[in-house]
């Protein structure tokens, strides 16, 4: 038998919260450092993953199948293809640099918070991987609960109110799932999320199909979050602490797009057409997501809230690039349909990695100035630029791939997008654009403008931060960092890298 | 030779972008270096570029046989992207021209910042970062293959006008309404992305409709004539062909790009930058972009001429760039910042080439694209050296009496000048002017006085007799006379490394035209340029009347100004003799207006900016306090009040639910355990977020704070019975499960039913 590396990838963090459960609590040290160096394993593993799926990356590789509730039916059951590979890619190195940050950041209940951190990505990863509903669902749930924690203990002053909104908002996503689940089962007799989709639940029943497509695709739209699910996001994002709105925007925000793309789009391909093309309900609530979404940053003064509501915004462009998409495979358009729907879904799956290497850096950047100044408020910057030259240039080269600067990372999964989009449904295309604007307005306007350019006036500094010292970046926060410009760049030029596993599963899903 | 120059054109671009790379990453503290490295890759870009364009000029049927390399990019399905270098005729004089005048800048620029002398810019290093990537950006545009590619290097350029223009960023002006570098490079980077939309939507459209963006694809005949065949109706608009909407849209590129009306208001401001970087963007590289796109896709316009004999596309590009090269040259005569004058007169000259690119004067377009970027780069730089020369003095109004304190900025500046005017014979601007201005003429013969074309000629005759009226007064004004200011007083001549940079580009500002003089006058066959570039075009014939009127404006236009301005030279303070003449005839209004650049920044700054941040504020109002939110409580506050004496769920789902969270809990708590001292001094040593460091800062009293820490504890101990348990039995989550199982049995009743 091969080395079980998705169960490894997947586990391997779970016996890092073992391990940490039983050191000690007053050894802060050990358990930042096991949990961080443990958790190269799994990063490890996933760069190999992706380096075997990218040969094939269409395929379902790597599964393990065994019996875990046989008289249900349920599997353990797992995989990956280009898409999953990708994801865990993204999950295993954003949890690795919070580990790692957090060793210099986070003093408080240090036991805790790596014991729960490590539970966190074990749901993570294990999403990107299960190939069975329960199992996916048991994954989706395990990832709840660690963040309601992070946030409710590690966040803000409103750390409470915005925890709970978070849970209690996905938790009815969840349950609305497992409805949607229960009923997948009932009609396919399967939990199979493959086997399922081959089935095609619902084929002959528009009215069933729609109603367990709409289940499903709540859930993952609070996730996402798309308009008008998303009010939960700022609060949360806003309260957490700067790992949890890492993850948060990073990674758990992905699994509601993942969902849309792994499991609705290939079982209920007749309503989310429908609802994308004849009734263009979904991409009617991306678009306004997108361009809402970048309006409302404008309005933010509160730099952290900003960038939550830019999340709005910019996963405005997946639920965009996902029904575009299942439209473009549902017209008998012939080749260039295909082709549109192809890129569009390649924009938004690329999308998924970019914006969570972007956002988390960008957060990553919003947690350095906030340790310093102890303050979030706009105004109360000014002129850092060049006091904190190191520190600007990186929030330069991360606030510019944000807003889609060709060159860098966001720029293609936005082309992507659009182009895909423009094929199938073009006047949501030319509507959707106009976000870019905006959104490079919020970033040079409100972000840049404000913190770095004009003259550093010290007065108002001490007044706004009691005399907090302006240091530079250190060495841990260039460490974190520096991966994330590393593939922002990297990715702009050369989008291969990432596309190239993309386009397989693309192709697979949207050949049907 | 040329097979090798060929072969490594893809270099071109690379050399100064990996000296950003170097500069940025390595050298920052080292200023030689810093330019050693920037000034010597663009040195190699110069001299590959010019092998490239040398061996292009000497390679037989490019035009119909362009060089073509190129690569797998990314997958588009089962298909590839490709990505690679294009080398046909327009891209090789683009070659002759870009990397020399970048070349010359970067050199100059060392001077400029001043290396070596006490003023020396604090970011020197970075500074040459930038230009760098700006050049590789310019360069990048030039060689693409594909409309993608040349589109992320538009937008490299992009970035680095912003960056550049922007590159003081920390200097504020005494008077708080005149605009900073700060705020010029984000109103040039907006303004500029509002173009970019268009530009990236007829880029969308085209790939879409043929599901390439590589100019061998695209420009083919049989695709440019599906192009032209496919009819789209637009609401309100009426009937175009995919081949003129997809123009159009690119040339909203154009507009925010090259300036032109109505998205013009960005260039003036960016005057905010170090000068070097006025003369990178508005000679040689981001605004002669925009001509040059235009250029690169001026067959998807004319295959619609030859197939339907007329475009409207074109008529309106024509009337757009013809329209600014009017309307920016009356604001040019107002100014009295030298850079001012420079920037509208830009304007001006880019709307000269879309109007000639507009009636179809594809060479003539060509030709001025690459003659004015010797001049206008010359007379920037002179200025930069005036300014330096003037102790960063930039009012006219101040200067004068340069003529003897800087003789060779003078006289290079004469000759860029004159060259911007089209005096006759000697100078390059003569002869691409005077092609454009035959050409609309032609135009104009051919359709009769009440079309297009006539009105395209007028505003472009009114034009260049402006331009010559306002160069002449700026050269009047800052070199003749006697010193109006204490600065002017104490001018000085500028180093070497900025006087050789002038010389050189002056000898192109005089020279360069003579490769393009009509066959009429040399013989057939000998317009070079015409032969090169555009032997598939139509030669504009030669027109005596246009050229005699052209060579009568151009001089005519420098003699008044010297009446003006020249014969008896301003005293300090004067008024400005157009507007006092202006004002005897009741025109003192319209001097002002031309003055305030038509009011146009307060009319943008009134709608569009204030209008947007508006709608912003209004939709976070929406968005959190007055509809979206609200809608999300009242619901949760529906289900809590349904679920009010519905104590049964508790025992069904409730009590499973608590009972799991609460065990996670009972776990923790076992091994949390005691509230001991540790976590005690923990929190108090916490520099994190929580509020007991935050209160001792405040200088609370002392009762607080332990009070702040006995909370705190409390708060520890019970944080997951009171914080976690009761929220949760207390209704919120009875409310939502109770929904959701109200949908479980409407599912399975609809399951049944059906």
């Amino acid at each position: 038998m091969n080395f079980p590396v998705l169960s490894a990838i997947t586990f391997i963090p779970l016996l890092g919260s073992l391990i940490v459960f039983f050191l000690p609590k007053d050894k802060k040290n050990w358990i930042r450092w096991t949990s961080t160096i443990l958790s190269l394993v799994p990063l490890g593993l996933s760069l190999y993953i992706y380096a075997i799926v990218r040969e094939n990356p269409g395929e379902m590789q790597f599964q393990e199948v065994y019996s875990w509730i046989p008289s249900a039916n349920i599997y353990y059951r797992m995989g990956v293809d280009g898409l999953s590979a990708i994801m865990l890619v993204l999950t295993a190195l954003l949890s690795t640099l919070c580990y790692y940050y957090s060793i210099y950041t986070i003093e408080k209940r240090v036991k805790e918070y790596y014991f729960l951190f490590l539970l966190l990505q074990v749901g993570m990863s294990g999403v990107f991987v299960s190939l069975d509903f329960i199992f996916f669902y048991v994954f989706w749930e395990i990832g709840l609960v660690p963040m309601y924690l992070l946030i409710g203990v590690w966040g803000g002053k409103n750390r409470i109110y915005a925890s709970i909104k978070f849970f209690l908002y996905t938790l009815t996503g969840s349950v609305a799932m497992l409805l949607a689940i229960i009923a997948v089962y009932l009609t396919t007799g399967t939990f199979n999320i493959l086997e399922a989709a081959a089935a095609q639940p619902f084929a002959e029943n528009f009215a069933m199909a729609a109603a367990a497509f709409w289940a499903f695709f709540i859930a993952f739209a609070i996730k996402v979050p798309v308009f008008p699910f998303h009010t939960w996001l700022p609060d949360a994002h806003t309260e957490a602490p700067t790992t949890g709105s890492v993850i948060l925007a990073g990674v758990l925000l992905k699994l509601g797009a993942y969902g849309l793309i792994r499991i609705v789009l290939p079982l209920f391909p007749k309503p989310f057409a429908f609802y994308s093309y004849n009734v263009p309900i979904i991409p009617i609530l991306a678009v306004i997501s997108i361009v809402y979404g970048a309006l409302v940053c404008m309005a933010q003064w509160d730099l952290k809230r900003l960038i939550a509501y830019s999340s709005v915004s910019h996963m405005g462009y997946v639920t965009l690039g996902i029904s575009a998409a299942v439209a473009g495979s549902a017209l008998n358009g012939g080749e260039d349909a295909v082709s549109s729907a192809i890129l569009a879904l390649n924009g938004a799956s690329l999308q998924l990695f970019t914006h969570g290497i972007i956002t988390g850096g960008l957060f990553f950047l919003v947690g350095m100035i906030y340790d310093r100044a102890h303050t979030r408020m706009l105004k109360d910057y000014g002129g850092l630029g060049n006091k904190v030259p190191y520190y600007y240039g990186i929030m330069m080269v991360t606030g510019f791939a944000s807003l889609g600067l060709p060159g860098l990372a966001g720029f293609w999964s936005e082309f992507f997008v659009f182009r895909g989009t423009f094929g199938v449904l073009p006047v949501f295309a030319m509507i959707g654009v106009v976000g870019i604007v905006f959104t490079a307005a919020y970033i040079l306007w409100k972000i840049i403008q404000h913190i770095f350019l004009g003259e550093f006036d010290q007065d108002k500094w001490d007044e706004a931060t009691h005399h907090a010292e302006l240091t530079d970046m250190a060495t841990f926060e260039k460490v974190t960092m520096w991966p994330l410009v590393i593939l922002m760049v990297l990715v702009g030029l050369y989008p291969t890298v990432v596309v190239g596993l993309l386009n397989g599963v693309s192709t697979v899903l949207l050949s049907n | 030779m040329q097979e090798f120059f060929f072969n490594i054109s893809w270099l071109i671009p690379l050399f100064p972008f990996v000296a950003f790379f170097v500069i940025i990453l390595f050298t920052q503290g080292n200023r030689k270096l810093s330019h050693s490295i920037s000034i010597a890759s663009m040195g190699i870009s110069w001299l590959i570029g010019w092998g490239v364009a040398f061996s292009a000029f000497t390679t037989a049927h490019l035009e119909e046989h362009p060089i073509h390399f190129h690569i797998d990019w990314f997958p588009i399905g089962s298909t590839w992207f490709q990505i690679g270098t294009w080398i046909d005729p327009l891209s090789a004089i683009m070659l002759f021209m870009v990397p020399f005048v970048c070349l010359m800048i970067f050199i100059y620029a060392v001077g400029y910042m001043g290396y070596g002398t006490d003023e020396v810019d604090p970011n020197y290093s970075r500074f040459f970062a930038y230009i760098s990537l700006f050049a590789a950006g310019m360069l990048g545009l030039v060689v693409s293959e594909n409309l993608l590619s040349l589109f992320i290097s538009w937008e490299i350029m992009g970035l680095c006008s912003y960056l550049l223009i922007g590159f003081w960023i920390d200097k504020n002006y005494p008077d708080p309404d005149q605009i900073t570098p700060r705020e010029a490079g984000l109103k040039a980077f907006l303004v500029t992305k509002i173009g970019d939309l268009f530009l990236l939507l007829g880029i969308l459209y085209l790939h879409s409709q043929t599901g390439s963006l590589s100019y061998d694809v695209v420009f083919s005949h049989g695709v440019l004539q599906t192009l032209a065949e496919n009819m789209v109706t637009l609401p309100l608009l009426g009937t175009w062909s995919a081949a003129s909407l997809i123009a159009l849209l690119i040339f909203g590129g154009v507009v925010g790009k090259s300036a032109q009306f109505p998205l013009h208001v960005w260039l003036p401001d960016a005057m905010e930058g170090p000068t070097p970087v006025s003369a990178l963007i508005h000679a040689a590289t981001m605004v002669s972009a925009g001509v040059f796109l235009v250029v690169r896709i001026f067959p998807l316009l004319n295959i619609v001429v030859e197939m339907e004999h007329h475009n409207p596309a074109m008529g309106f590009i024509a009337f757009i760039g013809a329209f600014t090269a009017f309307f920016s040259s009356t604001i040019a005569v107002a100014q009295d910042d030298i850079k001012g004058v420079l920037a509208y007169s830009t304007i001006s000259q880019l709307g000269y080439m879309i109007a000639a690119l507009g009636v179809g004067a594809y060479v003539a377009g060509a030709f001025h694209l690459i003659t004015h970027a010797f001049f206008k780069a010359l007379l920037f730089l002179g200025s930069g050296s005036v300014i330096i020369g003037c102790h960063h003095e930039q009012d006219m109004m101040e200067m004068g009496g340069l003529r003897e304190k800087m003789p060779i900025t003078f006289w290079t500046f004469v000759a860029g000048g004159f060259a911007l005017s089209g005096f006759p014979i000697i100078t390059a601007g003569f002869w691409s002017k005077d092609e454009i201005l035959a050409h609309a003429w032609h135009e104009f013969l051919h359709e009769g006085v009440v079309s297009w074309p006539f009105f395209v000629w007028l505003l472009l005759t009114l034009a260049a007799f402006l331009t010559a009226f306002y160069t002449g007064r700026q050269i009047w004004l800052t070199f003749l006379g006697k010193p109006r200011g204490h600065h002017a007083e104490h001018a000085h001549e500028t180093p070497f490394s900025m006087t050789v940079p002038l010389m050189m580009l002056a000898f192109f500002a005089l020279t360069l035209g003579f490769v393009g003089i009509p066959e009429e006058i040399v013989g057939h066959g000998n317009n070079w340029f015409h032969g090169f570039i555009g032997h598939e075009y139509p030669a504009t014939p030669l027109s005596v009347p246009v050229m005699l009127l052209s060579a009568l404006l151009a001089v005519g236009g420098l003699f008044l100004s010297w009446l003006v301005y020249g014969r008896k030279p301003l005293a300090h303070g004067e008024m400005d003799p157009l507007e006092r003449g202006m004002q005897k005839i009741k025109l003192g209004w319209l001097y002002v207006a031309m003055r305030q650049k038509f009011y146009f920044d307060e009319i943008y700054q009134a709608t569009f900016v204030q209008g947007s941040i508006k709608l912003a504020d209004i939709f976070y109002q929406i968005d959190y306090f007055w509809v979206i939110e609200p809608i999300v409580r009242f619901v949760a506050k529906i289900s809590r009040l349904l679920s009010k004496g519905t104590g049964i769920f508790d025992t069904i789902f409730i009590d499973k639910l608590v009972n799991m969270i609460g065990r996670v809990g009972v776990i923790f708590s076992d091994f949390l355990g005691v509230v001991d001292n540790k976590v005690l001094d923990g929190i108090v040593n916490s520099t994190g977020r929580g509020g007991v460091l935050l209160s001792f800062f405040s200088g609370l009293t002392d009762n607080k704070v332990i009070d702040g820490i006995v909370n705190r504890i409390a708060e520890v101990t019970g944080w997951i019975g009171v914080k976690i348990l009761r929220p949760i039995q207390t209704g919120k989550v009875q409310n939502y499960l109770l929904v959701v199982l109200v949908t479980i049995l409407a599912l399975l009743g609809l399951y049944l039913v059906y």
